[in-house]
């Protein structure tokens, strides 16, 4: 007889794969891709940290987080929903343009049942994801521990995350 | 399609080993998948596969964490407490399902 075919997970040997993720954007659309990543490794048993930094610092700030904003200028890739119509460059800066695109790209985020912003975080936190927030963009900010998510472990500077992050495959968004 | 014997039952899977017919399913061959991948179930355990065999019933694809988590009601973190680290596809292979296709 011969052995059943099971599937290999390869969770048994102590893996060393280790990823680290740096979110400079603080653009509704900019700040998914890596939250997307991170998750999709933390399900895959992946060590992962996100490092949030210059324009990403708005995805931890309390106050900034539930207010990302997503605007079709200088993206000539937007297309409506429907038909695969461009938004002309002329029109993208127009004044309503971008509350009503943010709008839009929320609704398409929330059909396909993925979190806003805030939320995506938590469950990355849950799945044991790390959150670090990078000094210079702190000072900048005039932030502190207290502007930030509380699952924030640590407000460090770029020496520091690339000494924590040692061997981790990297991905800057 | 390769067939295998699990629990001294023939099912059919794929390449992996992933169950590809819902229906050869039952509670008995469940706990033997389990215990093929070193997983105990417990009463905690059934209670997010039953979910995960209803769902996909209904929704014709297998729920992903967020799914098994914001419908099913099962956090994150206890998903991963009981089927470490790599929750979506041990519970998807468990429950004889396929793995899940959405991305979050």
């Amino acid at each position: 007889m011969t052995a059943p075919l099971i599937p290999q997970f390869d969770d048994d040997e102590s893996s060393d794969r280790k990823l680290a993720i740096i979110c400079s954007k603080g653009n509704l659309d900019m700040a998914y891709p890596g939250l997307v990543l991170a998750n999709a490794a933390l399900g895959e048993g992946v060590e992962t940290h996100l490092f949030f930094t210059f324009w990403g610092f708005d995805m931890i700030a309390t106050k900034r987080m539930n207010n990302l904003k997503f605007s079709p200028a200088g993206n000539t890739a937007v297309h409506m929903p429907i038909g695969d119509l461009r938004i002309p460059q002329a029109m993208a800066p127009m004044p309503g343009m971008q509350p009503m695109a943010t709008k839009m790209l929320k609704k398409q985020i929330a059909d396909l049942g993925v979190p806003e912003v805030p939320d995506f975080l938590d469950q990355i936190v849950a799945a044991g994801g790390h959150l670090w927030a990078c000094r210079m963009s702190a000072d900048m900010n005039k932030f502190t521990e207290a502007d930030l998510r509380d699952d924030v472990e640590g407000i460090i500077n770029a020496g520091d995350f690339i000494e924590l992050t040692a061997g981790a495959q990297l991905l800057f968004i | 399609m390769p067939v295998t014997t699990i629990a001294g039952r023939e099912v059919t899977v794929d390449d992996e080993g992933f169950l590809t017919d819902p229906s050869q399913w039952d509670d008995d061959l469940g706990a033997a998948l389990a215990a093929a991948i070193g997983i105990d179930l417990t009463p905690e355990h059934w209670k997010v596969l039953h979910f995960l065999r209803e769902d996909f019933a209904a929704q014709g694809e297998t729920a992903t964490t967020r799914r098994v988590q914001t419908v099913g009601g099962f956090p994150t973190k206890d998903q991963f407490a009981l089927f470490p680290k790599k929750p979506a596809k041990k519970m998807a292979y468990i429950a004889g399902l396929p793995k899940p296709r959405g991305c979050v």
